[in-house]
């Protein structure tokens, strides 16, 4: 109530957020496994325990496509009051008790719900999808000042195993991204499976190297709780722990498998986001500030519905600790093709990939491949195979 | 005691009361942070691009 001249004097009333209640639609992606189980008791039919990833990998391409992009932005004077009212941070909050109560129900069902074994894998691809997807939510939450909303970030990240993130995400990636040094900023040339084993473990690295150097100016060692990997690893050895003594060993392998499946559809999504993008080098040696030009960005409305907006990731690296809901779409960001859900399944087709992707990264450089990110293996393949087409197709796009 | 602002997200670091969970206990001068400490709040900005903040604002 407070707050009520405030937003009088900064927000136009005639601006509405046309996506304010579709914002609950992500709540869907945490029920998954209730859904599946739904879809399973009314048809009879057990493939429907793989609603999941058909619902991400097939469904929401085609909604992407059908529903098409939406390139509104929020007026600048709205923003501080969009980013405060807290209905939104509600969202995003809510999605933990029910990814959480999804797994415990996932656990159940393993244990004592009479599955066969094909079935219980299509529930743990399932539950992978919302372990994934939890790492998004917790993507929203880490980036706050608030330390409730960390530490929320890192309890949604317990799921899958993957606490570092947290830190290496904040602390790692946002410093380096776009630069050869960043482990999660995919190179021109580098397929999605070589990229995984480099970002899976260089992320580890980075992240135990980070929380290494900040505790010795504490002067304290990094085996200690106080470590913020080990702290977060800690909840997912609770987690995994006390599910299988109330459920039996039997879970083990399934939060096995949704764990592993879960980080890696956050680490293709991690692919496509900076996929050869590059910030150049300043006389100084130091790289040059994150620009919108160093992010792929998608406007289409499921997608962004789905991941908080974090399709506008050119925003969200220029101001990574803005609101999901506040975020801008950038004129000057290049743009993917699709929605990520499709792009996900692109990447996961190394030639298909290349086949869409590399044509734009040459439009994006004005035919100038020596600019982009390259993969050191593939630096002569790629220059030579892109070397006569670079004033081609591309200089529609690159003039601009 | 003064006070260093990063120009990205406005996070400011006060020499008074320092960070103590980044390693820099109350009256750790700025001169003496690591010129590659990125703000750690948005990690956009490195300690070098702070700028002094005025009181005022």
């Amino acid at each position: 109530m407070t707050d009520s001249a405030d937003i009088g004097a900064t927000a136009g009333p005639a601006w509405r957020d046309s996506k304010r209640y579709a914002w609950l639609l992500g709540l869907v992606v945490p029920l998954l496994p209730f859904i599946s189980w739904g879809l399973v008791e009314a048809s009879g039919w057990g493939a429907l325990w793989f609603y999941g990833p058909v619902l991400i990998f097939v469904v929401f391409p085609i909604l992407d496509i059908v529903r098409g992009t939406d390139s509104e932005n929020p007026p600048d004077s709205v923003i501080k009051w969009l980013e405060q009212d807290r209905y939104y941070r509600w969202c995003t909050y809510l999605f933990l008790p029910l990814q959480y109560a999804g797994l415990l129900f996932a656990c159940w069902m393993w244990s004592r719900g009479g599955l066969s074994t094909l079935d219980s894998i299509g529930l743990a691809l399932t539950v992978s999808m919302v372990s994934g997807i939890a790492i998004n939510t917790a993507h929203e939450l880490g980036h706050k000042r608030a330390s409730s909303e960390r530490w929320l970030s890192r309890v949604a990240l317990a799921q899958s195993g993957y606490g570092h993130f947290y830190i290496e995400h904040n602390r790692g990636h946002h410093v380096r991204v776009a630069t050869p040094e960043d482990p999660a900023s995919a190179r021109l040339g580098e397929s999605f499976y070589a990229f995984w084993p480099r970002t899976v473990s260089g992320s580890l690295r980075s992240a135990w190297e980070l929380e290494r150097t900040r505790l010795a100016r504490t002067e304290r060692g990094p085996w200690t709780l106080r470590n913020d990997i080990l702290n977060a690893w800690a909840m997912s050895v609770v987690l995994f722990a006390g599910l299988a003594a109330l459920f039996g060993a039997v879970v083990l392998p399934y939060l096995a498998i949704q764990a592993v499946i879960g980080f890696s559809l956050l680490e293709v999504v991690n692919y496509l986001e900076h996929y050869g993008l590059l910030r150049g080098k300043r006389e100084d040696g130091r790289y040059e500030r994150t620009r919108p030009e160093h992010s792929w960005n998608s406007n289409n409305v499921a997608s962004n519905v789905l991941l908080y907006h974090l399709q506008r990731h050119s925003d969200h690296h220029a101001n990574p600790i803005r609101r999901y809901q506040a975020l801008r779409h950038m004129d000057e960001a290049p743009q993917l093709p699709t929605g990520y859900a499709g792009m996900i399944v692109l990447a996961t087709i190394p030639p298909l990939w290349r086949r869409v992707m590399d044509r734009r990264l040459l439009a994006h450089y004005g035919g100038d491949l020596t600019r982009a990110n390259i993969h050191p293996p593939a630096r002569k393949r790629v220059l030579r195979r892109y070397s006569g087409l670079a004033a081609a197709p591309a200089a529609g796009d690159a003039a601009s | 005691m003064s006070r260093w602002r990063c120009p990205s997200c406005g996070y400011t670091y006060d020499e008074q009361s320092g960070h103590p969970r980044e390693g820099f206990p109350p009256g750790t001068p700025f001169s003496e942070i690591p010129d590659d400490w990125a703000c750690p709040d948005c990690g956009v900005r490195d300690k070098v691009d702070f700028e002094p903040a005025d009181e005022r604002v």
